[in-house]
Order: structure tokens, then C-alpha cells, then sequence
């Protein structure tokens, strides 16, 4: 009466590898034709190079710089995971607090919603006149910017956890905090993880834009600078730098929502 | 289960849909102490008098009363066990049972969560989540989880569906031993199976609740007994509308 259940359990590390493998190749492919494609323009236009720098100027950039760039590539670093550690559990303290109450969402709602109207570019350079040039009016950009997709896509989960299990919890006697922390909270993994994944992708934005309106360090600041001295080698280099820390930071993220939402399916992370 | 005597049960009253009626003038008591189970077609509302019994939200109108005999609230004296396992998908069988200690601050109880997985053969798959695990292994697990809960009222809805014919007569009388001396309601669409458990059996038609005649014999009866076949057949004739009671 007991079945062996759900072959694909007992497989080896294998096809989660070559999986990997197939899509490290594919973005692999990607990359080259685009910077191929970068190449052919820059050389087929002949255009100057402060104008459009070809890649191999920007490599050189790159590696003559690399200690610039590591140091104000560490300070965007910092704001950006501050920012998302900050905005990811403001997020989700909002989203706990707003499942709890009904009359806390029918007023914060509203406020939250009119908030994303406001664009936080235009928000910016406040901030930077109230808390000056440091590291906090970039933390703060960041954060707003990913406040509300964690909030929002984590309350969702927590308001649509399944309404049956939820029933049976109250039937057993569960009190709301217990349920929101042993049922609804685990359930709403997934729709918390893709908050995340958003969050991954704006957190470096944000931290740019603050770079952007006032900064002394930071990538966004060093390709300010860069552009106003006709570097534009120097700034491909560190826009470089930006996206491919991006990317990582996308990677990072993604690879812990997806542990997420395993968790919340199966109990298992890997 | 300690101390008082279980409640009865009682449901009475009209129950709408928006303008439409489910049932009218319905009078349902389930005596307390018996196993009274509950046969009717599919769509015919069985579900819905087991929810309005656990308190729980129908989408409907009750114009009447429903809950225990004494007049006390049957909050915290249920356990209810519905159509799908509902079984927390992160955590393994063992933390499934611990469920309802943990929501209500308790100390799980191990021993008995580990007992009960062994009694309805699950023992192996303790530290299983339930997505490694049958259809039929996670309604027997739901089942221990809603015995493990010890009330004075067990609220069963098609608890043994999803089994096959030899596990399903072992888990009747692994629940009938359970939750002897309780009131259990049991929701059912199998003939055979409320032939064999009920000390009651009631069925729930579009005209009203109707009483058929028990076959001989006390419950839990012989799953291949003559008994039991005979009002299989009678109730079946029953269901397909062939003959009155």
C-alpha cells in the first residue's frame, strides 16, 4: 500500500548541473554577440573613441582602472544590500501588519499605492538636501524604490494562503499570530520570493539614482565623473562593473527564491 | 478525551444560496456518543451541514440553530477532517500531527503523533513531506492527525476516499477503535461504508433527510458480512432513487 512515490527524487546532483551548464553557455552566446554587435558599430562607424569607445578600449579601461573601480563599486555595493535588507524586511514587517488588520489596510493601501505614483527620481535630490552626501539618501532611494513589491507581493500571499488549511488551523484552536507564523507566512514564501526577484533588479537602480543626484563615491558618481571629462571608456568600464554586479545580485536573489519557494512546497531547500 | 460526556449534535432549520434553497425544514440530531454517518449524492449539501456544524464559512444562510446538545460551544471540542488532506506541504508527517499542538501553544505530544503514523502504516514515512507521499498515504495521515487531536466530536468528510478497498477497511477500524464512546458525524457517498460504521445512518436527499432501516448488528460490522452487503444494496437502491425508505 505504500507506493514508491515521485521518481525524480532520487536523482543525483546530475541534471541539476547540466542544466547549469546549458545556461551558462546560453548567456555566454549572448554576451559575445552583443559585444560583437558593440564592436562592429564602433568600428564600421568609425566614430571617435570618446564618442564610442570599442570594447577592447573599454577592457583596457577597465583592467587600468580596476582599483578605482573596485573601491567605488564596494561603496554602491554597500548601499545597494543595505537598501534591500532594509526595504526587504520593511516590506515584509508592512505585509505582516496589513494581513493582521483590515483597518490598517484600508487606510495604509491607499498611501502605499499613491506612493508608486510619485517618481522617485524626482524624490532624490530631497533626500540628498535632508541627509546630505553620505551613504544614506542612496540607501533610502533604494529602499523606497523596493519597499512596495515586497510588501505588496507578500501580503498577497498572506491574504490568499489557503483558505481550507487556514480553517482547519482555527478549528485545531490556532490563535491569528500562530497562524499567520506556522501557516500563512509559510505558504506565502513563494509570493515573498518574487518580491525578491524584483527587489534584485531595482535595488542597483536605486542606488545609482542616488549616486546620480549627489555623491563623492559610488559607480553612479564615477560615471558622472568619467562622462564630464570625456572619459567614455572609463564610463563603459564602470557601467560594465554595475551590470554585471547586477546580474550577480539577480543571481544571488533568484537562487534563494526559488529555495524559498521549494521550502514552501515540499520542506526541502535543495 | 477527559472528564464530561460528548455533545450531541443538532442542526435545524432553512438553508439558502442566495434565492436558492439548499434544504428546507431540516431537522438533523446526531446522538451523542454514536458513529451517525451521512449518505447523499454529491452536491446535495453533506459537506455543508458538516461546515455548519464545525462553525466554519458556507457561502449560505442558515435560518435556524446548529451546534451541540448541551448549549455549549463547540469551538475547541471538534475535530474536522475535510475532503482533501490539507496537510502542510513543508512540513514532514511527524510536524503534520504536531500541527495543531504547536497552533495552540501546547507541547506536541511525540509519542502518540509517532503511534498513530505506525497505526496507519505510515511509520516508515514519518520524516516524509507530503509531496513524496500518495494520494491515499496523505489521507492516512490526515486521518492520525485528526485523531491525534482527541476531541469529544470528530467532523469526518470522506475520510477514507481515496484508499484502496483493503486499507480502507483497516483505517475504518482504526478509526471506529479511536473514536469509540465519541459523537462522530461522517460524511460519506459509499453505501457500504456507512453500512458498516453507522450506529445511525441518515441520507440527505433533495426532499429531505431521510432514515433507512440499520442493517443487524452493532458496528464496526463485518466489511464481507451479509449484513452489511444486504444494506449496501438496499441504500444503493436508495441513492439511485429506485425505491422510498
Amino acid at each position: 500500500m505504500s507506493r514508491p512515490p515521485d521518481p525524480a527524487r532520487s536523482d543525483p546532483a546530475g541534471p541539476d548541473t547540466s542544466r547549469l551548464r546549458d545556461r551558462v553557455r546560453d548567456r555566454a552566446l549572448v554576451a559575445a554577440i552583443l559585444v560583437g554587435a558593440w564592436a562592429a558599430v564602433a568600428w564600421g562607424t568609425g566614430a571617435p573613441a570618446f564618442i564610442l569607445p570599442s570594447p577592447l578600449r573599454v577592457a583596457e579601461a577597465f583592467v587600468a582602472n580596476a582599483a578605482l573601480i573596485g573601491d567605488h563599486a564596494l561603496v554602491t555595493l554597500a548601499e545597494v544590500l543595505a537598501g534591500l535588507a532594509l526595504g526587504a524586511g520593511l516590506g515584509a514587517a508592512t505585509a505582516v501588519w496589513l494581513s493582521l488588520s483590515a483597518p490598517a489596510r484600508r487606510l495604509v493601501m491607499p498611501a502605499l499605492v499613491f506612493s508608486q505614483a510619485v517618481p522617485i527620481f524626482a524624490l532624490a535630490p530631497v533626500l540628498t538636501l535632508w541627509l546630505g552626501y553620505g551613504i544614506w539618501p542612496k540607501i533610502l532611494v533604494t529602499v523606497l524604490i523596493i519597499y512596495f513589491p515586497v510588501a505588496s507581493a507578500f501580503l498577497d500571499g498572506l491574504r490568499r494562503a489557503d483558505p481550507a488549511l487556514i480553517e482547519l488551523a482555527r478549528v485545531m484552536g490556532g490563535g491569528r499570530w500562530r497562524i499567520l507564523l506556522r501557516i500563512r507566512a509559510p505558504l506565502a514564501l513563494p509570493d515573498l520570493a518574487s518580491g525578491l526577484r524584483l527587489a534584485a533588479v531595482y535595488a542597483p537602480i536605486g542606488a545609482v539614482i542616488g549616486e546620480w543626484v549627489g555623491a563623492s563615491k559610488g559607480l553612479g558618481y564615477l560615471m558622472l565623473l568619467a562622462n564630464g571629462r570625456a572619459k567614455t571608456d572609463l564610463m563603459f568600464a564602470a557601467l560594465v562593473a554595475l551590470a554585471l554586479g547586477a546580474v550577480a545580485l539577480h543571481a544571488v536573489l533568484g537562487s534563494l527564491a526559488t529555495r524559498l519557494e521549494r521550502w514552501s512546497r515540499t520542506g526541502r531547500w535543495r | 478525551m477527559t472528564g464530561a460526556p460528548p455533545p450531541g449534535l443538532r442542526l435545524n432549520g432553512t438553508l439558502r444560496f442566495g434565492a436558492q434553497v439548499l434544504f428546507r425544514d431540516l431537522s438533523m440530531t446526531v446522538r451523542p456518543g454514536e458513529w451517525t454517518c451521512l449518505l447523499g449524492d454529491s452536491g446535495v449539501g453533506k459537506s455543508t451541514v458538516l461546515r455548519l456544524l464545525a462553525g466554519l464559512e458556507t457561502g449560505a444562510a442558515l435560518e435556524g440553530e446548529a451546534g451541540a446538545t448541551d448549549g455549549a460551544p463547540l469551538e475547541g471540542r471538534i475535530a474536522w477532517m475535510a475532503q482533501s488532506d490539507l496537510l502542510a506541504p513543508w512540513l514532514d508527517l511527524h510536524e503534520n500531527l504536531a500541527m495543531g499542538a504547536r497552533l495552540r501553544g501546547e507541547p506536541p505530544d511525540r509519542d502518540r503523533a509517532a503511534e498513530l503514523l505506525e497505526r496507519v502504516g505510515l511509520g516508515p514515512h514519518a520524516h516524509k513531506t507530503p509531496h513524496m507521499l500518495s494520494g491515499g498515504m496523505r489521507q492516512r495521515a490526515a486521518l492520525a492527525r485528526a485523531l491525534i487531536e482527541d476531541r469529544p466530536v470528530a467532523l469526518l468528510d470522506e475520510p477514507f476516499a481515496a484508499l484502496d478497498l483493503r486499507t480502507r477497511a483497516a483505517m475504518q477500524e482504526l478509526a471506529f477503535a479511536e473514536l469509540a464512546g465519541r459523537t462522530v458525524l461522517h460524511v460519506t457517498h459509499d453505501p457500504h461504508e456507512a453500512a458498516r460504521l453507522g450506529h445511525r445512518i441518515l441520507v440527505l436527499t433533495r426532499d429531505g433527510l431521510v432514515e433507512p432501516a440499520l442493517p443487524a448488528g452493532l458496528p464496526i460490522r463485518d466489511a464481507a458480512g451479509p449484513e452489511v452487503l444486504e444494506a449496501q444494496a438496499r441504500l444503493t437502491r436508495l441513492l439511485l432513487g429506485e425505491t422510498r425508505a
